[in-house]
């Protein structure tokens, strides 16, 4: 009861606030004129209050935006069924009850998990090697002149290689087709992440410097606590395209190199899936390893953008 | 007109020159010389390219000079021997359009210097940075970055951040340039509290003559590139300033002689299609 109750004020003062967002947030954060700033305390909740509607409202118009692009998907694969007419292209496209159906299948299959797991772990360690590797390098030659001299031309020269050129290399390098796969993967983020850090640090506002020096800053404190809290927005940057590339990645070294460790268990990664879906000529199974790459792409990007926002709470701000 | 504050913070730029390329045909600062006694604030006016902030960057061990000495406090800051002056807390900068660090609260850029320099522990430079905040009527935005701050306030709050390091000469470069005339006079009334309690040598460099007067304790006018003091120029009037000695009749006064020493530089400047450097 009592928490029934909580629910439904609590409701009602979401709905005041969505229709009133302005004058809340006014008075918020104005307060009385002459008076200094009242406490921060009620702004960040009208804030939090308002972000949390807006959130929900965009929830709402996210499914109905799903639902109407599956309501028309199926409506193009049906279309041949119903009227007799076939559109062009969309006719072959398996409907999206045929697509449930094979995920059904699928989710009973330990191989399907096997690959989606894979996949990942594939992504991840490619991701977290890019950036381990990849914002020291990348400080390094916003740094120090001579060792961007030295690795910039090579980087450059190395950087306009697709990944997927490299797929045979990496595999003839690497001991295992795992490996190979998992540095193909960390190639495809690795370039991002650096030309980020790199044009971030070289780009940072010269008075943060200045201002940090005339305060008495020492080489490493400027390092520590202005190079890399201004450098870190563009590293964010960096890794948020960085792990998009990775699936792409991944996903194409899985086709090419017949699917590392897992093939032979039925699971070689979702890439793996695809291509073993297609020349089994199970479509709806393809498209099934099409959504999973999507969703698992989103999750991943959203986590990283998560962690960003954590790292870097005066972005949140107006 | 000059406050007390136990001598500290003279400054003393004798014969300063300063050419940015080697060969020396283009001269930004020509034997330049300022005394600024202890406790003073200084302004130095002159028109968009003269050379201030070139001389201001000078003190603040930013850049090289390329003959002259600077002194403060009677010890070489760069001279013969020693072209940069080295960076120090001692004379801390604020500069024209802002350099509050984005991704620090207010508190905790505050708090920046005296903590990096290792002079106060983490709670010290904080109950320091909230008692000089209140004095700056400030309290409140501790936990405020500075993007939700009005430009005003962040101005406000990077002259704070300047004073807890102590400094002995504080170097304004144009802090108030781009603000509307209703905030720029609130925020000279701010400085001029500030000044007056804590007695800080001040260096301010402007191109606006009502403010150079309102702010200065004496006012040095530079010519047009390359620049030299053409004249000195005495502030008597009494502090604490308010708003009203704007439409004083000594404030005219001092008006009429700076813009005459002023305009003719300016003219110059318009003449030679000089543009601001940086």
């Amino acid at each position: 009861m009592t928490t029934d109750g909580e629910t439904v004020v609590q409701q009602s003062h979401q709905i005041v606030t969505a229709a009133q967002p302005l004058a809340t947030v006014t008075t918020g954060t104005t307060g009385s004129p002459g008076a200094p700033m009242p406490p921060s305390a009620s702004a960040p909740s009208a804030r939090t209050r308002r972000v949390r509607t807006a959130g929900r409202t965009s929830v709402v118009r996210g499914t109905i935006g799903t639902v109407v692009f599956v309501g028309l998907w199926q409506v193009a694969t049906s279309l041949n069924a119903w009227t007799g007419i076939s559109p062009p292209v969309v006719a072959h496209l398996p409907s999206p009850s045929s697509v449930v159906q094979a995920f059904n299948h699928l989710v009973g299959n330990r191989g399907f998990w096997e690959s989606a797991y894979l996949s990942s772990v594939r992504v991840m360690w490619g991701f977290i090697a890019a950036m381990v590797i990849g914002i020291p390098f990348g400080l390094l030659m916003a740094v120090s002149r001579t060792a961007k001299a030295i690795c910039f031309p090579v980087f450059e020269l190395l950087r306009p290689i697709p990944p997927l050129a490299w797929v045979p290399a990496a595999i003839i390098f690497w001991p295992t087709a795992e490996l190979s796969i998992t540095f193909v993967t960390f190639l495809g983020a690795f370039f991002t992440v650096v030309i980020n850090t790199v044009g971030g640090a070289e780009q940072i506002d010269r008075r943060y410097v200045l201002a940090a020096r005339s305060m008495g800053a020492d080489k490493s404190t400027l390092f520590r606590r202005v190079l890399l809290p201004a450098t870190l927005p563009s590293i964010a940057t960096g890794a948020v395209v960085g792990m998009g590339i990775t699936w792409q990645v991944v996903v194409a070294a899985e086709m090419i190199s017949g699917g590392g460790q897992g093939a032979a268990t039925g699971g070689g990664g979702l890439g793996f899936l695809i291509w073993n879906s297609y020349l089994g000529g199970a479509i709806p199974q393809v498209v099934v390893g099409m959504i999973c790459l999507g969703i698992a792409g989103y999750l991943s990007s959203s986590l990283v953008r998560a962690a960003s926002t954590k790292l870097m709470p005066w972005k949140m701000t107006v | 007109m000059q406050a007390t504050n136990g001598g500290r913070g003279g400054l003393s730029v004798r014969n300063v020159s300063k050419r940015y390329d080697p060969k020396g045909t283009m001269l930004a600062v020509d034997n330049c010389s300022v005394e600024i006694a202890p406790g003073e604030l200084h302004v130095v006016v002159g028109p968009s390219g003269c050379g201030k902030t070139t001389l201001l960057n000078a003190i603040a061990g930013f850049h090289s000079i390329s003959s002259g000495e600077i002194y403060l406090d009677h010890e070489l800051l760069c001279g013969p021997g020693k072209p940069q002056a080295t960076p120090g807390a001692d004379r801390v900068v604020v500069f024209q359009n802002g350099a509050l660090f984005p991704w620090k609260t207010v508190l905790e850029n505050i708090t920046y210097g005296p903590v990096i320099q290792k002079r106060m522990t983490k709670t010290e430079a904080r109950d320091r940075a909230r008692q000089k905040m209140a004095e700056a009527g400030l309290s409140g935005l501790e936990d405020s970055y500075p993007g939700e701050l009005s430009s005003g306030m962040a101005r406000r709050v990077e002259i704070v951040r300047a004073l807890v390091n102590e400094p002995k000469v504080l170097l304004l470069d144009e802090p108030f340039r781009g603000m509307d005339n209703l905030t720029k006079s609130i925020m000279h009334e701010s400085l001029l509290e500030i000044y007056d309690r804590n007695q800080v040598t001040i260096f301010f460099i402007t191109h606006d003559i009502e403010e150079a007067i309102f702010l200065g304790s004496r006012i040095s006018v530079m010519t047009t590139r390359p620049g030299r003091i053409k004249e000195s120029i005495d502030v008597d009037i009494p502090r604490p300033r308010d708003y009203r000695v704007l439409t004083s009749d000594d404030f005219r006064g001092l008006m009429i002689r700076v813009i005459d020493a002023v305009h003719d530089e300016a003219q110059k400047a318009f003449e030679a299609g000089e543009r601001e450097m940086a």
